[in-house]
């Protein structure tokens, strides 16, 4: 086995003492640097990245529910007015209609007053065209006309039964 | 032995392999020493494990920069890639460690695209796998070890000890436990690099003889060897990746128990 030769041992030994320890340094001080950079700045990228994010999603909430608020806030405003609105509308009409029902009311009395005192005239007249036509009736029937106070009693009685 | 004898060995190897006519499935083991080097007496010479030690350092790092050349915020293809084995490598040391193991991250990553590294260039054909030999799995198991160790000392003092005595068991069984929790302890290096030297000479070793095999058994019987052989790298990828893995996720657990004993 040339493995076991003792002879080829320092050269292997002085070599790989010379090789690794070069290698090390090389490592240490060059490659691992560089590799160990890249990957910490990608992990605080995508950590800030990743905050950001996060910021702007918080961002957005709060101004879905600064939006909603306020849509909320306007709503409950335009209902405050359509009530108001509602209620003095009401309140307009309700005013009309009275002013309107009496204005009515006091035709409608003055209405029949009058047709109360026409009833009346139209009644009085009646009774005289009766009288005559009754005592127009009687001189054709008995040739003499009788008292004007009694055609009008007469004339009365008959109407009131 | 002179670098002639070490020639003459190869030689044998290539041709002999012990007289049965197939190559030596060993011989693909063999140290070369491309440029011979002797530093105040000590055997330096840049071999072909060490060539593909810096053949592995080297792709890591040009995968590491080109991956991350752009740096974008949104990854291309090669920077998913490094991004991937940086996070696998994170999340293994931070849950088999804690966020306080995270100091010794760069270790870990290191010790792991390394090992991988040598392991996958291990199954590139005519390449040599680094992780073959054991005196490189226990160079850096013993490191490890060593490491941990005073980690564990450096964080708890004298009372890391404590360590070796498992808690809630009669006082007559503690000498016997003691004495088990301490070969156990002093046996972790041995099983950690001999457990990924193992598989992947194993594996290279089992590849090579039926590469043999493919030729020898020639046109008629070479197929069915030749299935094998594809099958098998397919599982020698996976154990080349699962090695590697393992190899970092008990050296994160080991570092647990230095930092957090248990």
């Amino acid at each position: 086995m040339p493995q076991l030769n003792p002879l080829d041992w320092a050269p292997q030994l002085i070599w790989l003492l010379l090789t690794f320890g070069i290698l090390y340094l090389l490592m240490v001080f060059v490659a691992l640097p560089r590799i160990g950079a890249v990957i910490d700045k990608r992990a605080a990228h995508i950590a800030s990245d990743l905050a950001s994010a996060d910021k702007l999603r918080r961002e957005t909430e709060e101004a879905i529910a600064a939006y909603e608020q306020a849509l909320a806030e306007a709503k409950q405003k335009a209902h405050a007015i359509i009530d108001e609105g509602r209620a003095k509308l009401k309140k307009e009409i309700a005013a009309e209609r009275a002013k309107l029902e009496k204005e009515l009311a006091a035709r409608s009395a003055e209405a029949e007053a009058r047709i109360e005192k026409a009833k009346a005239s139209a009644m009085k007249e009646v009774s005289a065209v009766a009288v005559d036509v009754a005592s127009d009736i009687v001189r054709a029937l008995i040739g003499t006309a009788p008292a004007k106070g009694d055609i009008e009693n007469a004339v009365n009685a008959a109407r009131k039964a | 032995m002179t670098v002639t004898d070490a020639h003459g060995l190869e030689e044998a190897g290539q041709h002999g392999g012990g007289g049965t006519g197939l190559p030596d499935p060993m011989h693909q083991f063999e140290i070369k020493r491309l440029v011979e080097l002797d530093v105040f007496g000590v055997d330096a010479s840049f071999t072909n494990s060490g060539l593909f030690m810096v053949i592995a350092a080297v792709l890591i790092t040009l995968f590491t920069l080109i991956a991350m050349r752009r740096r974008a915020l949104v990854p291309g293809r090669l920077q998913s890639v490094a991004e991937v084995s940086y996070e696998f490598v994170a999340n293994m040391v931070r849950d088999n460690v804690g966020t306080d193991g995270m100091k010794y991250f760069p270790f870990i990553f290191t010790l792991f695209m390394f090992v991988l590294a040598l392991n996958m260039l291990g199954m590139v054909p005519y390449s040599f796998t680094v992780t073959s030999h054991i005196i490189v799995t226990f160079g850096l198991a013993a490191f490890i070890f060593i490491g941990v160790t005073l980690i564990g000392f450096w964080k708890h003092g004298i009372k890391f000890l404590k360590f070796f005595v498992p808690s809630g068991v009669p006082f007559i069984m503690l000498p016997l436990l003691v004495v088990i929790e301490v070969i156990s302890y002093l046996t972790r290096p041995i099983s950690l690099s001999v457990r990924l030297f193992a598989n992947m000479m194993a594996g290279h070793t089992m590849l090579k003889v039926f590469g043999s095999f493919v030729v020898a058994l020639g046109l008629l019987g070479g197929w069915a060897a030749l299935a094998f052989m594809v099958a098998f790298t397919g599982l020698e990828l996976l154990v080349a990746f699962l090695q590697a893995y393992v190899f970092a996720i008990l050296t994160c657990i080991y570092l647990n128990d230095a930092l957090h004993m248990h």
